[in-house]
C-alpha cells in the first residue's frame, strides 16, 4: 500500500518506454553479427539512417495530422511529389551554380530548391485542407474516398504541368562521390540527409515539448475536447500542423528526389506505402513512434537488401506484420478516448 | 418471375429501368450488334468489371470498409488460371482446378487480413490493405519463375475458347460463330448469375446486417451481431467473386500479367466505377462500370478532337489531351462524394420522387 499522494508531490514523469529504441539497436548489432564486414556494416547503416531520417521527415506530419484530428490524408503523397518537381524546376533555373564545382556554389542552387519545395507544398496543403478535407471531418470512409480523389487529380494536373516523362534531378558535384575514412564508404548525400533528418528531428522535438504551440499540439492529440473548452482554436492549429506536416512532405519529396536522381509522378504513391507501414509501426499518432518506425524501416530495408536481396522489397511489409503481432496498436500506442 | 431474380431490389426508376435494360440488352447482344474486335473487347471488359466493382461495391458501399487490396484478388484468379493451365494441359480441368486453388488463396488471405484488421478503424483497414496489395504486386513481379515477372504469362486455352476453332460452319447474321464468340458468352452469363448471386446477398438478411454495421456498428453490435464476423465475411465474399472475375477476365485476354490485374491504376479505375456509378446499389456497379469502360476506350477519340479545336489556347490543349481523361473522371469522382454520394443511381432515385 502506498501512501495517498500529498499537494507536495511533483506531478509524475511519463515514462518513456525504451523498448522499441532497444530494438532499433538490437537490430543493427544482430545485422553487425550477420554482416561480419565492419566497413559494410557502416556503409550499409549510414545508408539506412538516411533512408529512415527522410522517410521521418516525410511521415512525421501526416502521424501529427491524425493524432490531432483523425484525419488521414491519403493524398500525402502529393505534397511528396510537388517538392521533388519544384525542386527539379528550381534547380534547372539555378543550373549555373548547381552544376559548377565549389560547395557554396552548389549551396546557393540547393537551398533556393528546398526552400521552394517547403513552400510550395506548405500553400499547397493549405489549399487542399481548405478546399478537400474541411468539409469531410470526422468521416472516415469520406476522407478516404476523398483525399485518395484529390491524388488523382492532382498527379494529372503535375502530368499537364511537367509532362509525363521521367524527370532528371542530378544532385550537384560536390554532393556526389563519398567520403573514405579507412575502408569505410561513406556518401555524401546520405550524411547530408543525417544531418538534415536529424536537425528536422530535434527541431520538432523540441517544438512539441518546449513551446506553448506545442503543448498545445500535444493536449490536442490527447483530448482535443478539452482543448477548445480552455478556449484555444482547435482548428486554426490544426490548420497549421496540416501546412508544416505538407511543407516537411515537400522538403522530404526533393531530398529523396536528389536521393533517387531522378523524379516521377509515382513518387508519391510509392512513398505512401513505405508512410503507411512506418507510421502503422511506430502507432497511429505518435511522432515518436513515427521516428523509430522509420528508422527500423530503413535500416532493416538496407540490411536485408544486402544479406539477401530477394526479399528485401517484401521486407517492410514482414517488418511490420511482426511488429503488430508484438504490439497490436503499434510501437507506442496512442491512447485515444 | 423477374422480381425473384431481382431478388425484390427493383431499379426504383424508370429512367434507371431503361438504361440498366439497355445496357443488359447491348451486353447480350453485343457481338451481333457491335460488331469488331474492340467492340467485343469493350463488352468482355464491361461484363468483367461490373462484376468486379459489384464484388468491391460489396465492401465499400454496403459493409462500408475501404479496401485497397480488390486487385489482389482479381490478380490470384488471374494467376491461378495462368499458371495451372501453362503448368498443366489447356484443359477444363486445369482451369477448374485453377480457379479453385485461387479462390482458396484468395478467402483464406482475406480471412486472415479481416480478423486482423477488421476490428480497428476504417482507416486502419485501408492502410493495412494498402500495404499488403503492393507487397503482392512486389512479390508477383519478384517470382518470375512462377509468374513470368514483368511480362506475366500467355497461356493457351481449351479448343472450343480458341479464336480459330468454329462452332458453326457458316455465319450466323454475318457474325462467325468461333472460339471468341463462346468466351464472351460463357463470360456474359458467368458474369450475370454471379452478380444476380451478389444481389441476393445484399438482400438477404444478411446484406441488411452489413448495411446497419455501416449505418451505425455500436448498434448493431449492440443489436447482438458480432460486427467483425459479418465484416470478415462480406470480405471473403467480395474477395471470392473478385478472384472469379479475375479468372474471366484472363480467359477472355488469354494472358495474365500485373498489367492487366495487380497495377494500383485499376484499383483507383475500381473505386471511381464504385462511386461514381453510386456507393451501396449494385445496379451502381452495372451503371460506373459501363460508362468508365467505354470512356476509358472512345472517350479519348473525342478528346483529342477537342484537344485539336483547342490548340492556340494556353494550357487548355494539354487539359484535354487524350492521356488526360483520367483527369475528368478525378474531378468528377470528387465532385459525387462531395454532392452525390449516392451516385448516378441515387440521383436517379431521388429525381423519382
Amino acid at each position: 500500500m502506498s501512501a495517498p499522494a500529498t499537494q507536495t508531490d511533483a506531478l509524475p514523469q511519463a515514462r518513456i518506454d525504451f523498448v522499441p529504441v532497444a530494438l532499433v539497436v538490437a537490430i543493427a548489432l544482430g545485422a553487425f553479427a550477420l554482416i561480419g564486414s565492419p566497413s559494410t556494416w557502416v556503409t550499409l547503416t549510414v545508408a539506412g539512417l538516411a533512408m529512415g531520417l527522410l522517410i521521418f521527415i516525410m511521415a512525421s506530419g501526416l502521424t501529427l495530422v491524425f493524432g490531432l484530428m483523425d484525419v488521414m490524408n491519403f493524398a500525402h503523397g502529393l505534397f511528396i511529389a510537388i517538392g521533388a518537381y519544384v525542386a527539379v524546376s528550381v534547380i534547372k533555373v539555378f543550373g549555373a551554380s548547381a552544376g559548377a564545382d565549389s560547395f557554396t556554389a552548389n549551396l546557393a542552387a540547393i537551398v533556393p530548391a528546398l526552400a521552394a519545395a517547403v513552400v510550395v507544398a506548405g500553400l499547397l496543403g493549405l489549399f487542399f485542407e481548405r478546399v478537400i478535407i474541411r468539409p469531410v471531418y470526422g468521416q472516415h470512409l469520406k476522407q478516404i474516398l476523398i483525399t485518395t480523389g484529390g491524388m488523382i487529380v492532382a498527379e494529372q494536373l503535375i502530368h499537364v504541368l511537367w509532362g509525363p516523362d521521367q524527370l532528371p534531378l542530378l544532385r550537384p558535384p560536390t554532393l556526389r562521390g563519398s567520403f573514405l575514412i579507412g575502408d569505410i564508404a561513406l556518401e555524401k548525400f546520405r550524411l547530408a540527409a543525417v544531418v538534415i533528418g536529424l536537425a528536422v528531428f530535434v527541431s520538432l522535438v523540441a517544438l512539441l515539448n518546449r513551446t506553448k504551440i506545442g503543448l498545445l499540439i500535444r493536449a490536442g492529440v490527447e483530448n482535443k475536447e478539452m482543448v477548445e473548452a480552455m478556449g484555444y482554436r482547435i482548428r486554426r492549429l490544426f490548420v497549421a500542423v496540416f501546412v508544416a506536416g505538407a511543407a516537411l512532405a515537400g522538403l522530404g519529396g526533393a531530398l529523396w528526389g536528389m536521393y533517387q536522381e531522378s523524379v516521377t509522378v509515382l513518387i508519391g504513391a510509392q512513398m505512401m506505402v513505405l508512410i503507411f507501414i512506418v507510421i502503422i509501426i511506430g502507432g497511429l499518432g505518435s511522432v515518436g513512434g513515427c521516428f523509430i518506425g522509420a528508422l527500423l524501416v530503413g535500416l532493416v530495408a538496407n540490411y536485408v537488401g544486402y544479406l539477401s536481396p530477394k526479399i528485401a522489397l517484401g521486407s517492410n511489409i514482414l517488418l511490420m506484420v511482426a511488429i503488430l503481432l508484438w504490439r497490436p496498436q503499434g510501437l507506442y500506442p496512442m491512447n485515444k478516448q | 418471375m423477374i422480381e425473384a431474380l431481382l431478388s425484390g431490389d427493383r431499379p426504383r426508376s424508370r429512367l434507371l429501368a431503361a438504361m440498366l435494360a439497355a445496357i443488359l440488352v447491348s451486353l447480350a447482344l453485343a457481338p451481333f450488334l457491335f460488331p469488331g474486335t474492340r467492340a467485343l473487347d469493350v463488352a468482355a471488359k464491361v461484363c468483367v468489371f461490373v462484376l468486379l466493382v459489384a464484388s468491391y461495391d460489396l465492401l465499400l458501399g454496403y459493409t462500408g470498409i475501404v479496401s485497397f487490396a480488390h486487385t489482389m484478388f482479381f490478380g490470384i484468379g488471374g494467376y491461378g488460371v495462368a499458371i495451372a493451365t501453362t503448368r498443366l494441359d489447356p484443359t477444363w480441368g486445369a482451369i477448374a482446378l485453377g480457379t479453385v486453388a485461387a479462390l482458396a488463396i484468395s478467402l483464406a488471405l482475406s480471412f486472415l487480413i479481416g480478423l486482423f484488421s477488421l476490428r480497428v478503424k476504417a482507416i486502419f483497414f485501408a492502410m493495412i490493405t494498402l500495404a499488403v496489395a503492393s507487397f503482392f504486386a512486389i512479390l508477383a513481379s519478384q517470382l518470375s519463375n512462377l509468374t513470368g515477372g514483368e511480362d506475366g504469362i500467355t497461356f493457351k486455352v481449351p479448343e472450343l475458347l480458341r479464336p480459330g476453332f468454329r462452332l458453326l460452319e457458316e455465319p450466323l447474321l454475318g457474325v462467325t460463330v468461333g472460339g471468341r464468340l463462346v468466351t464472351y458468352y460463357l463470360i456474359f452469363a458467368a458474369a450475370l448469375a454471379l452478380f444476380l448471386a451478389l444481389l441476393r446477398a445484399v438482400n438477404s438478411p444478411f446484406g441488411r446486417v452489413l448495411l446497419a454495421i455501416r449505418e451505425n456498428d455500436f448498434r448493431a453490435e449492440a443489436l447482438g451481431y458480432r460486427t467483425v464476423i459479418y465484416r470478415t465475411i462480406a470480405n471473403c465474399l467480395g474477395a471470392a467473386v473478385a478472384t472469379l472475375a479475375g479468372v474471366l477476365y484472363a480467359l477472355w485476354l488469354r494472358y495474365t500479367g500485373p498489367n492487366t490485374t495487380l497495377d494500383f491504376a485499376i484499383m483507383i479505375d475500381i473505386l471511381l466505377m464504385v462511386v461514381i456509378g453510386g456507393m451501396g446499389t449494385m445496379y451502381g456497379a452495372v451503371l460506373g462500370a459501363t460508362i468508365f469502360v467505354v470512356a476509358q476506350n472512345y472517350l479519348q477519340d473525342l478528346m483529342k478532337l477537342a484537344s485539336g479545336a483547342a490548340q492556340g489556347v494556353p494550357l487548355l490543349p494539354d487539359l484535354l489531351h487524350p492521356d488526360r481523361w483520367l483527369l475528368w473522371f478525378g474531378v468528377l469522382f470528387v465532385l459525387s462524394v462531395y454532392y452525390f454520394p449516392r451516385g448516378i443511381v441515387g440521383q436517379l432515385r431521388a429525381w423519382r420522387t
